[in-house]
């Protein structure tokens, strides 16, 4: 049986492992993998120590960020998935860091400071799933109006109904 | 004014005495779609430029939790609709790493080809539309001449000329046909005469030229931390580029350059689209000569993908797989894992985040749009500038509002 040669992002995600041992001493981090991709979970009580080592360890992109609703999910134990999807510029080396919230208490700290990008995508979860990011530069509804009551890609929104029409104030011709 | 005077803070101090705010949209044809603007003028200078965006919003990515896998892809066509198909091939790219599907010789290679048709389709528009707003209208008449080629192009193919819907999970809807190839093959050697042309109208017009250098510059740490990625990103000297960074389809077989520039303004991100479409029309050439045989579907037990579509209409077995590929209880299941895929679209990286739950539907289908985090650096590419060169920047990040808003 022939060794395989690791594949350089593996070589390059241990040296991000060793380096975030260093830096999060600590900090509990769960790593799994799956089709070449590399995930990390970490400790919403911590986050803004947790991002800030990601970019220390060469992360200086953030791609993506986006929160999962698991209410309906099987064998899900807690309610929000905050995903931060982040990527080396310089070597391509992508990584998914994760965290969980649950109710009452949806505030977690912006990661503005962190990457400049998060700003519209943190109002976008704000928008969507009513995820309030402290310390955030401009925070207020991205793409719905800001009278908007609900957070509709919560999984308890429905998708078929009358909308949301007749929650709006109508304004009429002399008022406006 | 330099900039350095407009950012000392005594001086705005006196000068918010005498701003004015101009609403820019969101019906006005320099937005192309429907986006707003709120700028804070100070005469003509532009002190403040805040986007205010969500008219086009149409809760996509929550269709995208109730359609399966193949439905949602008439979805995701109405996204980026300057370039319908890569948004297709992105959706599926993503959906087949979930499922683990390896495509076909014969499927990657078509769709490499219209991946970047849909390059040069995008680019074609991007250049010809700022260039009418900025007061040219002979390179846009240029641009939207080819543009109904490769229209004519995916018509043949999908039979739909704008929302194709042409890909499907594991494969594509129809395979191609030998005129088809030809269609290509003409397009191919038309091309570079027209781009002579156009480029020549645009690139080398001194009051193009004039109102684009030096306009919106984005600095590559700016870039870089505020998320910019494809044409913007490499203007401003991040090259990189998924196509060879992080090779998909059959990218890997074929010679292509990657396009970039220092420059970080509006000409350099128009520069690059440019050279773009020439190496788009490389990538094309090389791969329409060596289209390999073999069936567009992956294999595999058959249950992951749709049948051919002739297979359909010809005989039992391919009618009970149709039948079996659209019922729930009977289509295949995606793994409880999640996956983040990225292709590089036009724009920029158009990436998909799906969970799946064990179905053939996605928990959670994610968008990445690419215009979504350009438009977020407007502002700031803004800074310094006239009223008149919003348009030449609005244009040059190239801002889709379906895809921003979705």
């Amino acid at each position: 049986m022939t060794t395989e040669t690791p594949k350089p992002s593996s070589v390059e995600i241990d040296a991000v492992k060793v380096t975030l041992a260093d830096s999060l001493v600590g900090v509990a981090l769960e790593w799994s993998e799956f089709r070449d991709q590399y995930r990390v979970v970490f400790p919403a009580t911590e986050l803004l120590k947790c991002l800030n080592a990601f970019k220390s360890a060469g992360f200086e992109q953030l791609s993506d960020l986006t929160a999962v609703d698991l209410l309906e999910y099987s064998n899900a134990t807690d309610r929000f998935e905050i995903v931060y999807c982040l990527l080396n510029v310089d070597t391509g080396l992508r990584m998914i860091a994760k965290t969980y919230l649950n109710e009452p208490d949806l505030t977690i700290p912006s990661a503005t400071s962190v990457w400049s990008g998060a700003d519209w995508l943190e109002r976008e979860v704000y928008d969507m799933y009513g995820i309030l990011f402290s310390g955030h530069p401009n925070f207020k509804r991205l793409l719905l109006p800001q009278e908007f009551q609900s957070f509709p890609m919560r999984k308890d929104y429905p998708v078929k109904g009358r909308g949301e029409r007749h929650n709006f104030p109508v304004i009429t011709r002399a008022e406006s | 004014m330099p900039l350095e005077l407009l950012e000392s803070p005594d001086l705005n101090a006196n000068q918010r005495e005498g701003l004015w705010t101009l609403n820019f949209g969101p019906q006005h044809p320099a937005t192309h779609t429907t986006l707003r603007l709120v700028l804070q003028l100070d005469g003509e200078m532009v002190i403040d430029a805040e986007p205010d965006i969500g008219f086009l919003h149409s809760g996509f990515e929550k269709l995208g939790e109730v359609l399966d896998f193949n439905q949602y892809v008439t979805i995701v066509d109405r996204m980026n609709y300057i370039s319908p198909m890569a948004n297709e091939i992105a959706w599926h790219h993503a959906v087949e790493k979930l499922l683990g599907i390896d495509l076909t010789p014969r499927c990657k290679y078509i769709r490499t080809i219209f991946a970047e048709l849909m390059r040069i389709h995008d680019h074609l528009l991007c250049l010809g539309t700022c260039v009418l707003d900025l007061g040219g209208a002979t390179a846009f008449m240029y641009a939207f001449n080819e543009r109904e080629a490769i229209y004519e192009i995916c018509e043949r193919a999908s039979g739909q000329r704008f929302h194709t819907s042409y890909t499907r999970v594991g494969g594509l809807l129809y395979d191609v046909t030998d005129d088809w190839v030809t269609m290509v093959r003409d397009f191919v050697r038309n091309f570079p005469k027209v781009y002579r042309d156009f480029s020549g109208l645009l690139m080398k017009n001194r009051i193009f030229v004039e109102r684009t250098r030096d306009v919106g510059v984005l600095s590559r740490e700016e870039a870089i931390a505020g998320g910019a990625t494809g044409p913007v990103a490499r203007a401003s000297g991040v090259v990189r580029d998924l196509r060879r960074d992080e090779p998909y389809l059959a990218y890997e077989d074929f010679d292509f350059d990657v396009c970039a520039s220092q420059g970080g303004d509006c000409y350099a991100r128009f520069q690059v689209r440019m050279m773009e479409m020439l190496e788009s029309i490389k990538i094309i050439e090389q791969a329409v000569e060596n289209i390999p045989a073999g069936p567009i579907f992956a294999a595999g037990t058959g249950k992951e993908s749709m049948p051919d579509k002739r297979e359909v209409y010809r005989s039992i077995e391919g009618l009970i797989h149709h039948f079996e590929s659209v019922m729930p209880n009977r289509q295949m299941q995606a793994p409880k894992e999640s996956v983040y895929a990225a292709t590089e679209s036009p724009n920029g990286e158009l990436g998909y985040y799906i969970v799946g739950d064990g179905s053939f539907r996605a928990y959670r289908a994610r968008t990445r749009p690419p215009s979504l985090l350009h438009f977020s650096l407007f502002s700031r590419m803004m800074r310094g500038c006239m009223l008149s060169d919003v348009v030449a920047v609005l244009g040059s990040i190239n801002i889709i509002a379906a895809e921003l808003d979705r």
